[in-house]
C-alpha cells in the first residue's frame, strides 16, 4: 500500500541547552497529504517550537522528521520544500510587493517571464491584483497577511506552515480570513499545518487537531472527537466551556459527582474514580423538585444567543447555558441527560475544590482560614495596606468573579476520628483496597467528595475529619467565563 | 525681568560656544600675525593653506586615514554587531560588555598599549602605517558596533528566517534582507568613525610614522613652533573645517525629517 503520509514526526524532543527547558517531548504525529492539521494549546505548550522544527529553524534534540518517508531533520530551512506564514507577516519592508513575492522564485533562478506570471497568479489568488508596485508600509494588516500567504504559496510548497497567522488581526477580519484560508486549502490541495491558541479557530478550520500542553500531545483527533470525547481534564477544559468534576462509579452506568447520582452511557466498573465532563449546554434547568441536583443561582450573564448561568450546589459550581434566565438567588433543579455526561477514567485522583475568598481577601474553606498567598496567583497582584488585593492595573480584585481552585493529592490527606479537628468532615461512602493502602471516598456535607488514601481500614459510613495541610495544596486561579 | 535674564544667559552660552571660532574665522581673513589689531582684509592665509605642499599633504593624509580606517572599522563593527545579535544570549551579552570597555577607556591608554604591543613586542615598524591604521580601527569599531546594534534590535527577527524559509542561503539572506534593514545604523556608524579618526590625537602620536602628521598632531606641533605663516594658515584650516561641519550638520537636518518619516511608515 502506498504511504500517503506527507510528513511524520517520530519521538521528536526538543530541549534548549542554554536553560535546559524541554519545549517538546516525545512528539509523534502523522500528517496525510492535503490535510489541514492544527496544533492547539496555550502559550508555551511547545506548538510553535514543533512548527519551527518542521520549518527547519530549530533542530530536534532527538527523534526524526520524515518528509515523504525521508528524514529531513538535519536539512537547513532553505533546502526544505516547506514554506511558512509568520505571525507578524515578516514581509521585507525595503522591497515592494512584487519583489517580496518574487524573492523565493528568484532564489530558485526561475526565468523572469515565469516569475511575472506566477506573481500575478498568486496575487489574484489572494484578491490583491495590481498591488505589485505598492510598498509594504502602505498596506493594512489584513492585506499584509494576504501578501505573506501569497509569498509562501508562490513557491508551490508541499506543506504550508502557518504560525498564528491571524493573531494580529481584529475579530471580524480574523473570521473572514479563517473562511478564506479554509477555502484556499480546499482549492489548492496543499497540506496546511496551522498553529493557534484559539480553540474556536481550530474547531472551525481543521481536519485534525493536535491538542498540546507542556510540550506533550494531549489528544489527536477530529474537531468533533476533541469536543465530544476529550481524553483528559486538560483537553475538556481547554476546548470549549466545561464543568469538570471528580467522582466515582456507583453501579452499572451510574456515576456520582457534584453531590448527585446520574445515569451515564459509559460502562466503567463500579468504584472506579472518574472525571466527569459536562458541557454547559447539556445542563437543563428545571424546577427544584424535578432536578437531579439542586442549587442556588449565583450569577446570570446575557450572552446574546443564550444566558450564562452559574449555579452553586453544595461546594460545587455548575456553569449552565440556557435560553431562559432564572433569577439570581433562586433555587433551581438541574438535570443532565446520560449522553451529556462524558466519563474519563481519572488518571490521577487529585482532589480539586473551590475555595472562598473572604472579605479580608484571605483564602477560606469551610469557614476556616487557609494560610496561603493569594497575591501570587493574581498577575501583577499586590496587597495594599488596608488588605485589598489589586491586579496589575491597580483595580481591586472582584471577589464575585474570582474563583480559586485548590488541589491536593489523596496521599496528603490524613483521616482522623476526631471529626471536628479536620478542615472538613464527612462520611466514608466507598472504599477500595489498592495493594498497600485503602482508597476512600469521603462524602462531605456540601456534596463535595474527597479521595483519601490510608493504610488503616475504616468502615463504610464512618464519620471522620480530613486534615489537609495547606502547604500540600496547590492553588490556581480558575479561568473566567468569557 | 525674568525674560531678560533668560536672554542674557542664552547669549552668554552661545557666545562661549561660538565666539572663539568666530574670532578665529575673522582673523583668518586678515593679514595679522597675531590676535590683536586688524590691519586689513587678506586671503593670504588661504593661499598658504592650499599652496604649501606640506599642509596639503598633511590634510589629504589625514582624510585618507580617516576614510580608510572608518571603512575597515565599519566592516568589523557591523560584523561584530550582527554576530553578537545572532549568538546565544549569554555570548551576545559578553560581547556587548567587552565592546563597552574600549569605548569608555581613555584613548591615551589604547594608543600607548597598542604601541607597546605592535612596535615593542611584535617589532612592527611605525613607518608601515600599520600601527596607526590598527589604532584608529580599534578606536572606531566599538562605536560602529554601538551605532548598528539598535537597528538590528529594531528589526523583526523573523525577516532573516523568512528569507531562509523562501530558499535563500544564509549569505544571501544577510546581504539581501538583513543588511538593507540596518543601513541607517551602518551609515551613522561610518560617520561617527570618520569624526573619531579626525579628532584623535593620542593614538596618532603613539603609533604614527615620524614623517607623517595628522591634522591634530600637526596643529599641536605647529602652535608650539615659531613659523607664523603656518600658524596663521591653521586659522584658515580651522575655519574651513568649521564650515564643512556646519554644512554637514545642515544637510543632515534638512534630510532627516523626510528620512525619519519614511522610517516610521516602514515600521508600521
Amino acid at each position: 500500500m502506498e504511504n500517503t503520509n506527507i510528513i511524520e514526526l517520530k519521538h521528536v524532543t526538543k530541549s534548549f541547552d542554554d536553560n535546559g527547558f524541554t519545549a517538546v517531548q516525545d512528539f509523534n504525529l502523522e500528517v496525510k497529504r492535503g490535510e489541514f492539521v492544527t496544533f492547539l494549546g496555550p502559550s508555551g505548550c511547545g506548538k510553535t517550537t514543533t512548527l519551527r522544527m518542521i520549518a527547519g529553524f530549530e533542530m530536534p534534540t532527538s527523534g526524526e522528521i520524515l518528509l515523504n518517508g525521508k528524514p529531513i531533520q538535519n536539512l537547513p530551512p532553505y533546502e526544505r520544500p516547506i514554506n511558512t506564514v509568520f505571525q507578524r507577516y515578516a514581509l521585507f519592508p525595503h522591497m515592494n510587493i512584487f519583489d517580496n513575492i518574487a524573492f523565493g522564485l528568484r532564489q530558485k533562478k526561475t526565468p523572469k517571464d515565469q516569475i511575472a506570471r506566477k506573481v500575478k497568479r498568486v496575487l489574484s489568488l489572494v484578491d490583491l491584483e495590481g498591488f505589485e508596485e505598492r510598498r509594504v508600509s502602505t498596506l493594512s494588516g489584513g492585506q499584509q497577511q494576504r501578501i505573506a500567504i501569497a509569498r509562501a504559496l508562490v513557491n508551490e510548497p508541499e506543506i504550508l506552515l502557518l504560525d498564528e497567522p491571524l493573531g494580529a488581526l481584529d475579530l471580524k477580519m480574523r473570521q473572514e480570513m479563517q473562511l478564506e484560508l479554509k477555502e484556499m486549502h480546499d482549492r489548492l490541495g496543499i497540506t496546511f499545518i496551522y498553529v493557534t491558541h484559539d480553540q474556536e479557530e481550530a474547531l472551525t478550520m481543521s481536519d485534525k487537531i493536535v491538542v498540546m500542553s507542556e510540550g506533550r500531545i494531549q489528544q489527536i483527533g477530529t474537531p468533533e472527537d476533541i469536543y465530544n470525547e476529550p481524553k483528559n481534564a486538560f483537553v475538556a477544559d481547554f476546548i470549549g466551556e466545561s464543568n469538570i468534576f471528580s467522582g466515582f462509579m456507583t453501579g452499572k452506568m451510574k456515576v456520582r459527582f457534584c453531590g448527585g447520582e446520574f445515569a451515564c452511557v459509559d460502562d466503567v466498573p463500579e468504584g472506579t474514580h472518574i472525571t466527569a465532563v459536562v458541557r454547559p449546554e447539556d445542563v437543563e434547568i428545571t424546577s427544584p423538585e424535578k432536578g437531579m441536583i439542586t442549587g442556588e443561582v449565583t450569577s446570570v450573564i446575557f450572552k446574546g444567543i443564550h444566558y450564562e448561568i452559574a449555579v452553586q450546589t453544595g461546594k460545587n459550581e455548575m456553569e449552565v447555558q440556557s435560553t431562559k434566565a432564572p433569577k439570581v438567588g433562586q433555587t433551581v433543579g438541574m438535570s443532565i441527560e446520560p449522553d451529556g455526561i462524558h466519563i474519563m477514567i481519572a488518571e490521577d485522583h487529585t482532589n480539586r475544590f473551590l475555595v472562598d475568598i473572604n472579605s479580608d481577601y484571605r483564602l477560606e474553606y469551610n469557614g476556616r482560614l487557609l494560610y496561603a498567598s493569594l497575591t501570587r496567583l493574581i498577575r501583577g497582584g499586590k496587597r495594599l495596606a488596608d488588605g485589598t488585593i489589586v491586579d496589575e492595573n491597580g483595580d481591586p480584585l472582584d471577589l464575585k468573579k474570582t474563583k480559586i481552585l485548590a488541589s491536593i493529592q489523596p496521599e496528603d490527606i490524613e483521616m482522623t476520628d476526631d471529626a471536628e479537628s479536620g478542615l472538613v468532615e464527612g462520611n466514608i461512602s466507598n472504599l477500595i483496597y489498592q495493594g498497600d493502602h485503602y482508597s476512600y471516598v469521603i462524602h462531605t456535607d456540601f456534596g463535595q467528595d474527597f479521595v483519601a488514601y490510608d493504610e488503616d481500614l475504616w468502615n463504610m459510613g464512618d464519620r471522620i475529619g480530613l486534615i489537609m495541610p495547606t502547604e500540600k495544596m496547590t492553588f490556581t486561579l480558575k479561568k473566567q467565563g468569557r | 525681568m525674568k525674560k531678560t535674564v533668560r536672554a542674557v544667559f542664552l547669549c552668554l552660552v552661545l557666545a562661549a560656544l561660538y565666539l572663539p571660532i568666530v574670532i578665529l574665522a575673522v582673523y583668518s581673513f586678515t593679514d595679522s600675525t597675531q590676535i590683536g589689531a586688524i590691519h586689513r582684509f587678506s586671503l593670504h592665509n588661504y593661499v598658504t593653506l592650499f599652496t604649501t605642499p606640506e599642509l596639503i599633504h598633511m590634510i589629504l593624509g589625514t582624510l585618507l586615514l580617516a576614510f580608510g580606517s572608518a571603512a575597515i572599522a565599519t566592516l568589523l563593527g557591523t560584523m561584530g554587531a550582527i554576530g553578537a545579535f545572532y549568538s546565544k544570549e549569554r555570548t551576545g551579552r559578553i560581547i556587548s560588555l567587552m565592546n563597552q570597555v574600549p569605548v569608555v577607556n581613555a584613548d591615551v591608554v589604547t594608543g600607548f598599549s597598542l604601541c607597546i604591543l605592535l612596535v615593542v613586542v611584535l617589532h612592527v615598524s611605525k613607518d608601515t602605517f600599520l600601527p596607526l591604521v590598527v589604532g584608529h580601527v580599534t578606536l572606531c569599531a566599538p562605536f560602529v558596533y554601538l551605532a548598528v546594534m539598535p537597528k538590528i534590535r529594531q528589526m523583526d527577527p523573523a525577516l532573516y528566517e523568512a528569507a531562509l524559509d523562501l530558499g535563500a542561503t544564509p549569505g544571501v539572506a544577510m546581504r539581501q534582507v538583513v543588511i538593507p534593514q540596518i543601513v541607517p545604523g551602518i551609515v551613522s556608524g561610518f560617520g561617527l568613525a570618520i569624526t573619531l579618526s579626525l579628532d584623535d590625537y593620542f593614538i596618532a602620536t603613539y603609533t604614527k610614522p615620524a614623517t607623517f602628521d595628522t591634522i591634530s598632531t600637526y596643529v599641536v606641533n605647529a602652535t608650539k613652533g615659531s613659523q607664523t605663516t603656518i600658524k596663521t594658515a591653521l586659522w584658515a584650516l580651522s575655519t574651513v573645517i568649521f564650515a564643512v561641519v556646519i554644512l554637514v550638520v545642515l544637510l543632515m537636518n534638512v534630510r532627516r525629517p523626510a528620512g525619519s518619516a519614511a522610517l516610521e511608515r516602514g515600521k508600521d
